[in-house]
């Protein structure tokens, strides 16, 4: 297969998008394609501070290295899990992720759960109460408010994240089986600011997954190829080989079904109650937004060791 | 023999075939892998040849948002 630019093999071929490309071209539009999507979205206004936050994995760092090569000032935020039983992989995700910002010069911000709440993830697990006894729903709780709190405390007005077109149309599929209109309400590219809630993007929203590793090893991008140890059998994961199973047999159907749902959410045929009532109350702790009044959902896991 | 190596496992398979058969073969799907022959991405069309190596890089990461 050739690339669809020139007469070299190509490397790629993005089935979605009927185009081959060589290493050259796939990088080439792989820039372009990220920076139509902030513009499409309006992801980023001049005088923007970003931060972006950063894990060690394919994504994290190569839209880190994207932002940068298209010109953005973006600082870096790591958090330190404290995930390290048998494989060390929070402490090999800091390595990688320290030796791509020391190697471009970039500044890295660092937040370690343990010295700031007195245990990490894993113990908070211990303690975690039906319907957040997940892993990967606890660790999302505890990096959603940690990300927010870290962005707004520190002047920094928008929140990068690398999450990909396969993350969200795993989330989508997963809330749309079961009509989660609360969450549906929330799932875009761009969070608005919400007061107390920084602005959040997702600049690598209309990429796959196999794009965004493709651009992280063709850019030699030393990234953490190990899986978190508590993501084995998560059920977004699992239905991300769902999709993927049913996108070999119809390309671009996941292109489709998550870009479609965001353009019919735009275009307003697509409304639930949850897209007007989000942040109602805040947090009698550390004053973020919850749903409810009293104390937010991190606050009451980090508060039950007591 | 073509060797393909994902994580820790190796498999088999004769030569002469296009990696888009050998996922079909191994029963994965090519949206959640990527092929690297001496070090290049190949694409689905490309042919294994006997004593070739090829790693199968996992591109699926992430628990929960």
């Amino acid at each position: 297969m050739k690339c669809r630019k020139c007469t070299i093999s190509a490397v790629i071929n993005l089935r979605q998008h009927r185009l081959a490309l060589c290493r050259e071209h796939f990088n080439e539009w792989f820039l372009g394609h990220c920076a139509s999507t902030i513009r499409k979205y309006g992801m980023i206004s001049p005088g923007d501070r970003m931060l972006i936050a950063v894990s060690g994995g394919k994504d994290s760092l190569g839209l880190w290295d994207v932002l940068t090569r298209l010109g953005y000032q973006v600082e870096g935020l790591t958090i330190q899990l404290g995930i390290d039983e048998g494989g060390q992989y929070s402490a090999k995700s800091l390595e990688c992720t320290h030796k791509f910002a020391k190697d471009r010069g970039l500044i890295l911000h660092e937040l370690n759960i343990q010295q700031e709440y007195g245990e990490s993830v894993p113990q908070m697990l211990q303690h975690a109460r039906a319907g957040e006894d997940k892993p990967c729903s606890v660790c999302g709780l505890v990096k959603r408010h940690e990300l927010n709190r870290y962005t707004m405390a520190n002047g920094f007005n928008v929140l990068v994240t690398g999450h990909n077109l396969d993350d969200e149309a795993a989330v989508l599929f997963t809330n749309s089986l079961i009509w989660n209109t609360s969450q549906l309400g929330r799932q875009l590219p761009v969070m608005e600011d919400r007061g107390e809630f920084a602005k959040r993007i997702k600049p690598f929203v209309r990429f796959y997954e196999r794009e965004t590793t493709a651009y992280a090893l063709l850019n030699h991008i030393d990234y953490i190829e190990e899986e978190c140890p508590f993501s084995t059998g998560s059920r977004t994961n699992h239905y991300k080989t769902i999709l993927n199973g049913m996108e070999d047999e119809h390309p671009g159907l996941k292109y489709r079904y998550y870009l479609s749902f965001i353009e019919n959410k735009k275009a307003g045929l697509l409304n639930f109650a949850e897209d007007r009532q989000y942040v109602e109350y805040l947090c009698d702790q550390c004053g973020q937004p919850t749903n409810q009044p009293g104390l937010c959902a991190f606050c009451r896991l980090v508060g039950r060791k007591i | 023999m073509v060797t393909l190596k994902l994580r820790e496992k190796d498999y088999t398979l004769p030569g002469g075939i296009p990696l888009s058969q050998a996922f079909k073969r191994l029963g994965l799907d090519m949206g959640s892998h990527l092929a690297v022959r001496e070090g290049e991405i190949i694409t689905e069309d490309r042919v294994l040849q006997d004593g070739d190596v090829i790693k199968l890089i996992p591109v699926i990461s992430g628990g929960s948002q």
